[in-house]
């Protein structure tokens, strides 16, 4: 039996349960932390840093979806310098790649796009970066559009924890990273992908889409995949 | 009471934002009694004049021309709105952004024309490297985001520059 420990968060003294991390705490308590990787059901990545929180006693940012609570720890998820970091981050991801927000599918469903809004940003301070980015048609189904991709990497988790077929990895470093598909092969010749769907559906932005939906058309369904991880959890 | 004098500027957009500017209705009447409309596609004036209380410009900046109007505009501006996703973020116009400007031309006019290939040089400007915001060429006093903002938070932005504050938009606007 896991061990009950007490936390505080925003200076409420809340209770946890050892190894669960400072996310899952703080939103069982009402505290609403933003986030674009975090997905209830899959493994925690990190990788989006708009999580990022203060731990008393800790000299940086923490992502509070990685980081798991500690008996007496004290967490603040709110302050002008984590609002600064946090707003900086999603101007980063906006900058990074080509996120036209009037011609794009997840126009209107977008979690990139509902999270500048949420968080007042209203224009990007940094210049963007313009790269030349590929779009894979080749699946019959789905498509994958670089351009859009913030490399969260919910797919790469939903494939392989929820699937079980490993089809996506991120390959590169830095800014050179990409999502690629069985060792970085056409989507469309994977061997591996069983075209269930789930990566569309988790994709927090127009990355992976489904084929033949104009713009403002791809709505997505990610709380099937939350669903089927409990589930899965209830029979295991 | 003198009126504020109010002008419009069109760079590299699709018009969409002063359609929605238009799409105000009525309200128009009540922006009329209180600004003069002294500059843009909506009037007939030929030139920038030298003083303008507030610039609403529609468009990136994609042209040498476009980027001395901007600058021109500026100058003689008290305060400078970017209108829509064009103007906040360059959006559409950027597309291009990722490929060699000679190359797109070659491709739309040589590659792409029936009759006449040849790209266009005399009355044209010549287009910059890239598609760019607004704000990296000059200093932008409200960033109004939008594919094209709604008319609601054009006439929230104007009542409130009328009213002598810089709107806080927050929440009110998006991208796209």
């Amino acid at each position: 039996m896991s061990q009950q420990i007490s936390v505080r968060i925003d200076g409420q003294l809340c209770t946890a349960t050892e190894g669960q991390t400072i996310f899952q705490v703080a939103q069982a308590n009402g505290r609403y932390i933003p986030s674009l990787c975090h997905m209830e059901g899959l493994s925690s990545a990190g990788s989006c840093r708009l999580c990022l929180v203060e731990v008393q006693g800790i000299g940086r940012l923490l992502p509070a979806c990685t980081t798991p609570v500690r008996s007496g720890m004290s967490v603040t998820t709110n302050s002008d310098v984590i609002a600064h970091n946090r707003l900086m981050a999603l101007e980063l991801l906006f900058t990074e790649r080509n996120h036209i927000c009037a011609v794009c599918v997840s126009n209107g469903h977008c979690e990139l796009q509902a999270l500048a809004q949420t968080l007042g940003l209203n224009h990007v301070r940094f210049p963007y970066n313009y790269p030349r980015l590929p779009v894979d048609v080749s699946h019959p189904r789905f498509v994958l559009d670089h351009n859009r991709c913030i490399l969260c990497s919910r797919c790469v988790r939903v494939c392989d924890e929820i699937e079980g077929a490993h089809v996506w990895d991120v390959a590169g470093r830095g800014i050179n990273s990409r999502l690629v598909s069985d060792l970085d092969r056409p989507w469309g010749e994977s061997q591996s992908c069983t075209s269930c769907g789930k990566c569309v559906q988790v994709c927090p932005t127009g990355a992976l889409v489904e084929k033949g939906r104009a713009v403002e058309e791809m709505t997505k369904r990610n709380a099937v995949v939350t669903q089927l991880a409990a589930k899965r959890e209830t029979h295991l | 009471m003198t009126k504020a004098r109010l002008a419009t500027m069109w760079l590299d957009g699709c018009s969409g934002c002063h359609m929605s500017l238009l799409d105000v209705d009525e309200a128009i009447i009540t922006i009329a009694q209180r600004a003069d409309l002294v500059y843009g596609p909506l009037v007939d004036a030929q030139a920038f004049p030298d003083e303008v209380d507030v610039t609403i410009v529609e468009g990136a900046v994609s042209s040498q021309d476009d980027l001395e109007k901007i600058q021109h505009v500026r100058e003689h501006t008290r305060i400078l709105v970017a209108l829509g996703d064009c103007a906040v973020t360059s959006n559409v116009p950027s597309m291009r952004n990722p490929f060699a400007v000679k190359s797109i031309l070659e491709r739309v006019y040589i590659e792409g024309a029936d009759v006449q290939k040849g790209i266009p040089t005399d009355g044209v400007p010549t287009l910059l490297k890239h598609a760019i915001p607004l704000q990296d060429v000059v200093k932008v006093d409200v960033h109004v985001p939008g594919c094209p903002p709604s008319a609601q938070a054009i006439l929230f932005v104007l009542n409130e520059l009328l009213d002598g504050r810089i709107p806080d938009l927050k929440s009110k606007v998006r991208f796209g």
